[in-house]
């Protein structure tokens, strides 16, 4: 069995109340980084080599340390559980089954920081999880670990929930802050960054669930313990939201460096493909990142196996590779149409499409229109190449990511299947009952025809 | 779509009021703001949606322009700008839980209901809608019924039948 940091207790009855939590030897990272100074809490998660779990996958400590402290201005954490990128539920089970984990790590990392409040901005569709939080951020309070002097260390913590409203775009660090400030999610132009002007204006550090819990172990153990787990450049476990024609989707942690194909196929983890069928594509780090075919998934493009870390689902750059993203890991089987998958992607982010920047606003929705036609049997050869020129026209041309987010899976899809874009305009009444099925997508990796494109 | 000729009376509970009370405390001296997104989804799980009137309220108490708390709510998916059936299932329509039979469910539950994507039925108990990831996709489909939110997961016709008789019956 693979080590466990964040779940290693999930099984235990009662580990969301705070009693249970903390004979499991909850709250001890609190008691250790309180008699620490903030820079040594900080130092810990730099050693540690923790990278953002959110989607971007940048270094935690190194944010941190940005953080600008001007004399007399308030500094503000932000915890970002708007979670919302399709095929990512790990932090909505996490604080399901384990809050004070991430209520323990808010308070570590506030301490880290100098925030003397803190809020975690929690998606509105998530009203049961707020309830959850709230009720932990009360017995936490109870026992002396949030409010004014905090173990009689004379740190003060006050730490609060905030609903969001249902706008995917708030996961975005300078919407959500426009958001917790009662405004439209419309992101920020950058710079400032908000370590230097966030919330209210202030120094702010946005991290997400994920990261923020991620902090107790390290506390617990040492930034050079968390950094001894993993490979390479990508330390430490990671959740990984596991959904898609698989027989035991769910969440699970793992050690980075897992190889995929042990993730995907052995009991521990996923358990293969759902009712016997075989793997066509899979979609690694959430929506946003590229697709890519299953040959592809389980080896790189030189035959070595691919493994579940930064770098390695990354090898390869976008002709071959795809990226760690927020672990949201979706498994098609050989009964999906890709075409249709992209389709329903790019509604998606036509619909979440904030509207600030007219190639996002504009773009998704013409991919979404582009991408429905060819789905239902309308459409034409030129169509194809058309969806590629907007996506690139879209992608690098936007405030924030979500217009790379929208243009990657379209391009990305049609790079890897385009047979079958092509087949659907081919055959235009087949297409609308029948499917295009396995093809050629799962053969040995030689024969995989690798494009070279960008 | 908002419109801002409607205008009906409206009357808030001194309970929603307090929870207004309690709320703004949450932020800083002069940032209540803030506090708008909270307070729609209050006055929305009392009234069921929000009017104009509850809006131009929710603006006065918090000191702020009536665009200001207009632009908002249209702008989030979670707040409705016209009255909806009392129980509203939002099912999922994303990637993920097409995969498996989220799109079946929803056509199920067309027929079952007998009215369209955001339509109410006769008897104002019901309306549904496909709303977009709702963060659980390794137990799809689902969907969910506000003002709790509550969630229901791994669902098929025949569950989505027996949640639609159980919620006529309360």
């Amino acid at each position: 069995m693979a080590r466990k940091l964040l779940l290693e207790h999930i099984n235990v009855p009662g580990i969301n109340t705070f009693d249970v939590y903390r004979q499991k030897g909850g709250y001890r990272a609190v008691e250790k980084a309180l008699k620490m100074t903030p820079d040594e809490v900080v130092e810990e998660v730099k050693k540690s080599g923790l990278r953002g779990r959110g989607g971007a996958g940048f270094p935690t400590g190194m944010k941190w340390s940005f953080l600008a402290k001007p004399e007399g201005v308030p500094r503000y954490l932000v915890c970002n559980a708007d979670e919302s990128e399709p095929g990512t539920f790990k932090d909505r089970y996490l604080m399901t089954y384990i809050p004070h984990a991430l209520i323990e790590g808010m308070i570590v990392s506030s301490f880290a920081l100098g925030a003397k409040t803190s809020y975690i901005y929690v998606r509105g569709e998530m009203m049961p999880q707020i309830r959850i939080l709230e009720r932990a951020i009360a017995e936490a309070k109870n026992a002396g670990f949030l409010g004014k002097n905090i173990l009689g260390s004379g740190y003060d913590l006050e730490l609060y929930v905030q609903p969001g409203g249902g706008a995917y775009i708030c996961g975005e660090e300078t919407a959500l802050l426009e958001s917790l400030e009662g405004k439209r999610g419309n992101p920020r132009i950058k710079p400032p960054f908000p370590a230097i002007a966030g919330l209210y204006g202030c120094p702010t550090v946005v991290n997400n669930v994920e990261s923020i819990a991620a902090t107790v172990p390290i506390i617990n153990d040492g930034g050079d313990e968390y950094a001894k787990i993993g490979i390479g450049r990508s330390t430490g476990t990671k959740l990984i939201s596991a959904s898609g024609n698989l027989v035991k989707p769910g969440v699970y942690e793992i050690e980075l460096g897992l190889p995929v194909e042990e993730f995907i196929y052995s009991d521990e983890y996923c358990g293969g493909i759902a009712n016997g069928k075989r793997l066509k594509a899979t979609v690694a780090g959430g929506s946003s990142v590229p697709v890519l075919p299953a040959n592809l998934t389980l080896k790189l493009a030189n035959g070595d196996p691919r493994l579940m870390s930064y770098e390695s689902l990354s090898e390869g750059g976008f002709a071959t590779g795809t990226m760690m993203g927020s672990g949201g890991f979706i498994a098609f089987d050989e009964d999906q149409c890709m075409v249709r998958n992209t389709w329903n992607f790019a509604r998606f982010y036509h619909h979440e499409s904030c509207g600030q920047c007219s190639p996002c606003r504009e773009g998704t929705g013409w991919m979404e229109k582009v991408l429905h036609r060819l789905e239902y049997g309308h459409g034409k050869m030129s169509d194809i190449d058309l969806l590629v020129d907007v996506s690139k026209k879209i992608e690098g041309n936007t405030i924030c990511p979500l217009g790379d987010a929208a243009a990657w899976p379209v391009a990305s899809a049609i790079r890897h299947f385009r047979d079958e874009f092509e087949w659907h305009v081919k055959e235009p009444v087949k297409c609308l009952d029948a499917n295009y099925g396995l093809a050629n997508y799962a053969n040995p990796i030689a024969k995989a025809e690798v494009t070279t494109e960008n | 779509m908002l419109r801002v000729e409607e205008q009906q009376p409206v009357d808030f509970s001194p309970a929603l009021l307090a929870k207004f009370d309690e709320i703004v405390k949450r932020y800083p001296e002069g940032k209540q703001k803030s506090a708008l997104l909270p307070i729609l989804h209050e006055v929305q799980a009392e009234q069921g949606w929000l009017s104009t009137s509850a809006m131009n309220r929710v603006a006065d108490y918090l000191d702020i322009q009536d665009i200001e708390v207009y632009e908002v709510a249209s702008f989030y998916t979670m707040y409705f700008l016209k009255p909806q059936g009392k129980y509203m299932l939002e099912v999922c329509r994303t990637g993920p839980c097409c995969l498996v039979g989220a799109e079946k469910l929803m056509n199920h539950i067309e027929q079952k209901l007998g009215v369209k994507e955001g339509e109410v039925t006769p008897d104002g108990l019901f309306s549904w809608r496909g709303v977009e990831c709702l963060a659980a996709c390794g137990y799809g489909p689902v969907l969910q019924i506000g003002p709790e939110y509550t969630f229901y997961e791994n669902l098929n016709e025949q569950k989505v039948d027996d949640l639609i008789e159980d919620l006529r019956k309360k």
